[in-house]
C-alpha cells in the first residue's frame, strides 16, 4: 500500500480535513480537470468533492459508492444534507464516475490509516476487500459495510459542514458581519434582516480556504439523519426503469455468451466450433484461455449455439478434487500444523496449555461449513465497446475505479483509455467487486471489432463464482468442576478478513485462537460477512454447546459472560426480551440464541422453530442491531431483513460442493432458496448507543446460521455443526442429547 | 411474427423457440422484465399473458402470436402507478430491484383475481419469485396494504426522478 501521510493529503488539497486523500486537488481554484464536466453550467460551482451548489440552491451530493440496494446513496445523502443544513427536497445525488479523483478517500483513512474510532482490529476489513486491488490509488469500493460509517462520518459529513462554514464566512465578508452572528437553515443564511440563499455566496466561498477540522453537529441539531428518508433509487425500481448492467445498450451491439474451463485453473485445450458456427445468427466464436465465447445477433441464439461447441479442455491436477478430499485435507493440514507448531495466532491469552492440564472435563467439538455461491439475481454481464486504443464498459461494480484498472491491465490498455460507465447492481454481496466477466467481455470486443453485450447463463454464474471458503474449524474448551468454560481452544482453516471475525467477546480467561493455512484451487471471494459468516456459526454454536454441558440457559450462560461489555449485554438482553425468551414453547419448537460484533455494529438474533416431520418451518426471527447511530432507520431494518435472509438461505440449503474439481450445482433448482412460503416474521429493533458508527450491510448475516442451528437443538436435541441444515434428517423425536 | 405488448402490435424477427424475454427486451427494447435464471426457477422474467402470470424465459415466442401481452411497463397509466407500485414505494420493498419487477407482476395477477388474499395465498401466488435481498416480509405487506385500499394517490411529481423527495414513507 502506497504510504498516506497526513500532510501528503493536505498538500493534496483536502477539503473540509477528509474529503480527500487522493493527491488530486478538487478544492476550488485547484480544481481537477476531470471534475469540471460535473459543473455542467456557468452558474454552478463545485463546493468540495462531494457537493455541488448551483445558482437555484440546488445542492448534488457526489456519492463515491455504487447501489446494490443497500440504500447507502440515500444514506450518504442523508449524512451531507443535514451538516450542510438544507432542506431534503433540495437535495439530489450522482454517483461518482469512476475516476481516480474521486477514489475513496475516507474508506481509506477510516481503515487504511487506522483511524483512532475505528476498532483497530477492523483495519485489517480493508485489505481483505481490496485484495485484487493493486495498487491502494485504485479504491473506489462499496463493501465492508464502510459506505456510512467511512464514507458517510469522515467524507459526507465533514464535507457537509465545511461546505457551510465556507458559505458563512463568505456571507460574513459580503456582509461585513461576523461569522458568529449569522444562521444557515434551509439552504438560506442570514443575519436577522437579510436572509438570501446559499447560491448567493457561492462563487465568493469558493476562494476561501476551507476549514480542515469544520465543527459537525451534536445528535440532538440532526435534522436528516436519524429519520427514514424514502430510499432515492426506489420509483426506478418499481416500474421498469432502473437501468441495471444487463440493461445497458450501444448501437451495433452484439450479444455473447461463454463457458469456462469448468475446473478452475483449466485451459482451452481444443475446440470444434463448426456446428456453433453454422447456427443462424451466430457473428463469431472467440476462444480465449480460459473459456469460449459465441456472439450472435441475440443472446438466445449465442446459448443455443454454446451448446453446439465442443470444447476439450487442459487436464489439470485439480481434475481428481472433491468436497470430501478438501475436508479431509483441511483436517491434516489442522493436525499437522498444531503438532509442528504452525497455528497463525489470532490469539493466545492466559496459560491454555495448564488450564486444559487440569480441567476437570474437556469438550472437544468441530464443525463445517460448505462452499457458497453469491448467487446475485443479475447473472454476470458486463457491455464492451474497444476501438482503436480506447475501451468502454458498460456494467455494475461494486468497485467501478478497480474494475477500470483491472481491465486496463488485462487487455494491456493504459487505464486513462478505458471508462467505465456503472450501473445499478441486481444483487452485489460482494461478487460485483470482481471484474473477471468485463474483462472478458473486453476481451471478445478486441477480438471482433464490435460492441458486445456478454450474458453469463445462470448455470455459468453458479460454477465461475468467487466462493465463500468451505471452513473447518475445531474447538475445545476447558470446563471446571462447575461446568464453567475456564479455556477456550479454536484452530480453523482458511483465514481471510476480517481479522478478528474469530474472536470472542466472553470472559473466558484463557484463549488460545488461530488459522491453519489449507490453499485449494475454489477461488475465494468476499461473501456478504465474509468470514463473519462462517465464524459466526461455529463460535455461537460452540458457546450454546457450552452452555448446554454446564446445564446453563444459553442467553444467561452468554451474559454471565459479557460483564466486562455492557453494550454487548444491552443489545443480547433486549433480543431476549422482545423474543419472549423465557416463555415456554409447544413440542417440537425452540428458541435459539446468537450474538456477534461485526463491521462496528453489535447484532443478536433470537430464531424460533417449529420441527414437524422433520421439516424445520422458521418462524419467526428478532433482531437487535446496534449500529451506534443510524443514519436511515428503516434503511438498517431493511438491511437486517435482508441479511437474515441472506444467512438463513445459506445455513438451510447452501452448499457447493466440488466432484472431479468443478462445482456441481448449477441452478436454482439445484442451489435453492428461500422463498415467500418459507421465509420467516422478522422483527428488528434498534439501539442508538451513539457509539462508533457501524455498519448495516453485513453484520445480520453471521447470527442467523448459530441462532437457527441452537434453536433446531431446542425443538429436537439433535445439534447441527455442519451446514447447510437440509443435508440433516431431523425426523427423530425425544433425542436428549448427543455427542462428537 | 406479430406480437402484442402492452396494447401495441409489434412486427418481430425471430425464430418462433425464441423465449418471449429475450424477444421483448431485445428487439422492443423494453427492458424492465429481467433475465434470472432461465429455467423458470425465479421469476424475474414475469409477465402476463392474457392476464395470466407467465415466466417467460422459457416461453416461445411462438407460443404467443396473438396473446395479449403485458410487462412491468404496461401496467400502470400514462401519469401513474399501478397501485401495486405505490405500495412498493410506500412500504420500500426493493433492495437490489432486480427480482421486483417479476414480483409485480406476480403480485398484480394475484390481486386481479383475489382481492383479500390470505397469507397462504400470497405464498402460493408468490413463492414462484426469488428475491435475494430477502424483502418477502415487505412484499407480504405491500401487497395487503393493496387488498386494505391503505396505498396513497400516488403524486407522480413526488417520485419521478432519483434526485427528487418521495415524501414520507408510510412505514417508518
Amino acid at each position: 500500500m502506497g504510504k498516506w501521510t497526513r500532510r501528503g493529503f493536505i498538500t493534496a488539497g483536502v477539503v473540509g480535513g477528509t474529503a480527500l486523500v487522493i493527491g488530486v486537488g478538487i478544492r476550488p481554484g485547484n480544481r481537477n480537470s476531470k471534475l469540471e464536466q460535473y459543473v455542467t453550467s456557468d452558474g454552478e460551482h463545485l463546493v468540495n468533492a462531494w457537493v455541488k451548489i448551483d445558482a437555484q440552491n440546488q445542492v448534488t451530493v457526489i456519492v463515491p459508492h455504487s447501489e446494490m440496494g443497500q440504500g447507502a446513496q440515500t444514506a450518504l445523502t442523508q449524512m451531507l444534507a443535514d451538516e450542510l443544513d438544507v432542506d431534503w427536497e433540495m437535495v439530489s445525488f450522482i454517483e461518482a464516475p469512476a475516476e481516480d479523483a474521486y477514489a475513496n478517500g475516507p474508506v481509506g483513512k477510516g481503515f487504511v490509516l487506522g483511524d483512532t474510532k475505528i476498532p483497530k482490529a477492523l483495519v485489517g476489513t480493508v485489505d481483505g476487500l481490496f485484495q485484487t486491488v493493486a495498487n491502494s490509488m485504485h479504491l473506489q469500493i462499496t463493501g465492508g459495510s464502510a459506505s456510512v460509517r467511512a464514507t458517510g462520518v469522515y467524507g459526507m459529513r465533514v464535507a457537509g459542514a465545511a461546505a457551510k462554514e465556507m458559505l458563512l464566512a463568505a456571507a460574513a465578508k459580503q456582509w461585513g458581519v461576523p461569522v458568529a452572528s449569522l444562521t444557515a437553515k434551509s439552504g438560506m443564511i442570514s443575519d436577522g434582516s437579510r436572509n438570501e440563499p446559499y447560491a448567493t455566496f457561492v462563487v465568493a466561498a469558493g476562494e476561501l480556504q476551507p476549514p480542515y477540522t469544520p465543527k459537525l453537529k451534536t445528535a440532538d441539531e440532526f435534522t436528516i439523519m436519524g429519520k427514514s428518508k424514502p430510499r432515492l433509487d426506489i420509483p426506478s425500481k418499481v416500474d421498469g426503469t432502473a437501468m441495471f448492467g444487463i440493461d445497458a445498450k450501444v448501437d451495433g451491439m452484439v450479444y455473447a455468451t461463454i463457458a469456462a474451463a469448468p475446473v478452475f485453473g483449466a485451459t482451452v485445450k481444443s475446440v470444434d466450433d463448426s456446428k456453433a458456427r453454422a447456427v443462424k445468427g451466430v457473428v463469431d466464436v472467440v476462444k480465449l484461455d480460459d473459456a469460449v465465447a459465441v456472439v450472435a445477433n441475440s443472446y438466445w441464439t449465442a446459448k443455443k449455439a454454446l451448446a453446439e461447441l465442443d470444447i476439450e479442455w487442459q487436464n489439470v491436477s485439480q481434475d481428481v478434487v472433491d468436497s470430501k478430499g478438501i475436508f479431509e485435507q483441511f483436517q491434516n493440514d489442522i493436525e499437522s500444523a498444531v503438532a509442528n507448531g504452525d497455528v497463525k495466532a489470532d490469539i493466545n491469552a492466559g496459560d491454555s496449555d495448564a488450564a486444559f492440564a487440569s480441567a476437570t472435563r474437556v469438550v472437544e467439538r468441530q464443525y463445517k461449513v460448505p462452499y457458497l455461491a453469491h448467487a446475485c439475481m443479475e447473472p454476470m454481464n458486463a457491455l464492451a465497446l474497444v476501438d482503436e486504443g480506447s475501451c468502454e464498459i458498460w456494467t455494475g461494480s461494486q468497485n467501478p475505479l478497480g474494475f477500470k484498472h483491472q481491465i486496463a491491465e488485462a487487455i494491456g490498455f493504459e487505464a486513462d483509455n478505458v471508462k467505465v460507465n456503472n450501473f445499478f447492481m441486481g444483487g452485489g454481496f460482494g461478487r460485483r467487486s470482481r471484474p473477471d466477466a468485463a474483462i472478458q467481455a473486453a476481451k471478445i470486443s478486441m477480438q471482433i471489432g464490435m460492441p458486445v453485450k456478454l450474458i453469463w447463463s445462470r448455470e455459468e454464474d453458479t460454477q465461475h463464482d468467487f466462493y465463500r471458503p468451505a471452513v473447518l474449524s475445531k474447538f475445545r474448551a476447558a470446563l471446571d468442576e462447575a461446568g464453567n468454560p475456564v479455556a477456550w481452544e479454536n484452530h480453523y482453516v482458511d483465514k481471510h478478513e476480517p481479522a478478528e471475525a474469530p474472536l470472542i467477546p466472553y470472559a473466558i480467561n484463557n484463549q488460545s485462537i488461530g488459522s491453519v493455512d489449507s490453499p485449494t484451487h475454489i477461488p475465494f471471494g468476499a461473501w456478504r460477512s465474509v468470514d463473519h459468516s462462517q465464524h459466526g456459526f461455529f463460535t455461537e454454536s460452540f458457546m450454546d454447546e457450552l452452555a448446554i454441558e454446564a446445564g446453563a440457559d444459553p442467553y444467561q450462560f452468554r451474559m454471565d459472560r459479557l460483564k466486562a461489555h455492557p453494550r454487548h449485554q444491552k443489545v443480547l438482553a433486549l433480543a431476549a426480551e422482545k423474543a419472549n425468551w423465557s416463555t415456554p414453547l409447544g413440542k417440537g419448537q425452540g428458541r435459539g440464541i446468537a450474538l456477534q460484533e461485526s463491521f462496528g455494529s453489535l447484532v443478536a438474533e433470537v430464531v424460533e422453530v417449529t420441527v414437524t416431520k422433520g421439516e424445520v418451518s422458521v418462524d419467526k426471527v428478532t433482531v437487535v442491531v446496534d449500529a451506534g447511530f443510524a443514519v436511515s432507520p428503516d434503511g438498517v431494518k431493511a438491511q437486517m431483513e435482508s441479511g437474515v435472509l441472506y444467512g438463513l438461505t445459506a445455513a438451510l440449503h447452501g452448499e457447493v460442493s466440488i466432484e472431479n474439481g468443478r462445482v456441481v450445482q448449477a441452478n436454482f433448482d439445484t442451489y435453492p432458496m428461500v422463498r415467500m412460503d418459507t421465509a420467516p416474521q422478522i422483527d428488528t429493533h434498534i439501539i442508538n448507543s451513539m457509539e462508533s458508527w457501524g455498519g448495516a450491510g453485513e453484520p445480520g448475516t453471521p447470527g442467523i446460521a448459530p441462532a437457527l442451528t441452537n434453536a433446531i437443538y431446542a425443538a429436537t436435541g439433535t445439534r447441527i455443526r455442519d451446514l447447510p441444515v437440509s443435508q440433516y434428517d431431523l425426523d427423530v423425536d425425544f433425542v436428549e442429547s448427543d455427542s462428537v | 411474427m406479430e406480437i402484442t405488448v402492452n396494447g401495441k402490435v409489434h412486427t418481430i424477427e425471430a425464430e418462433s423457440d425464441t423465449p418471449l424475454l429475450w424477444v421483448v427486451r431485445e428487439q422492443l427494447g423494453l427492458t424492465g422484465t429481467k433475465f434470472g435464471c432461465g429455467i423458470a426457477q425465479c421469476g424475474a422474467c414475469m409477465m402476463h399473458v392474457n392476464g395470466k402470470p407467465m415466466k417467460t424465459c422459457v416461453l416461445p415466442v411462438g407460443a404467443v402470436a396473438g396473446a395479449e401481452i403485458t410487462t412491468i411497463e404496461g401496467i400502470g397509466g400514462q401519469d401513474e402507478l399501478h397501485p401495486v407500485q405505490q405500495a412498493w414505494i410506500d412500504a420500500q420493498v426493493p433492495q437490489c430491484g432486480y427480482c421486483q419487477s417479476g414480483q409485480i407482476m406476480s403480485a398484480v395477477a394475484l390481486l386481479a383475481t383475489n382481492d383479500d388474499p390470505s397469507d397462504d395465498d400470497i405464498n402460493r401466488a408468490m413463492s414462484g419469485n426469488v428475491c435475494r435481498c430477502g424483502m418477502y416480509g415487505r412484499i407480504r405487506t405491500a401487497i395487503k396494504r393493496v387488498a386494505e385500499n391503505q396505498v396513497a394517490i400516488y403524486d407522480p411529481k413526488a417520485n419521478d426522478t432519483q434526485s427528487s423527495n418521495a415524501g414520507e414513507m408510510k412505514n417508518g
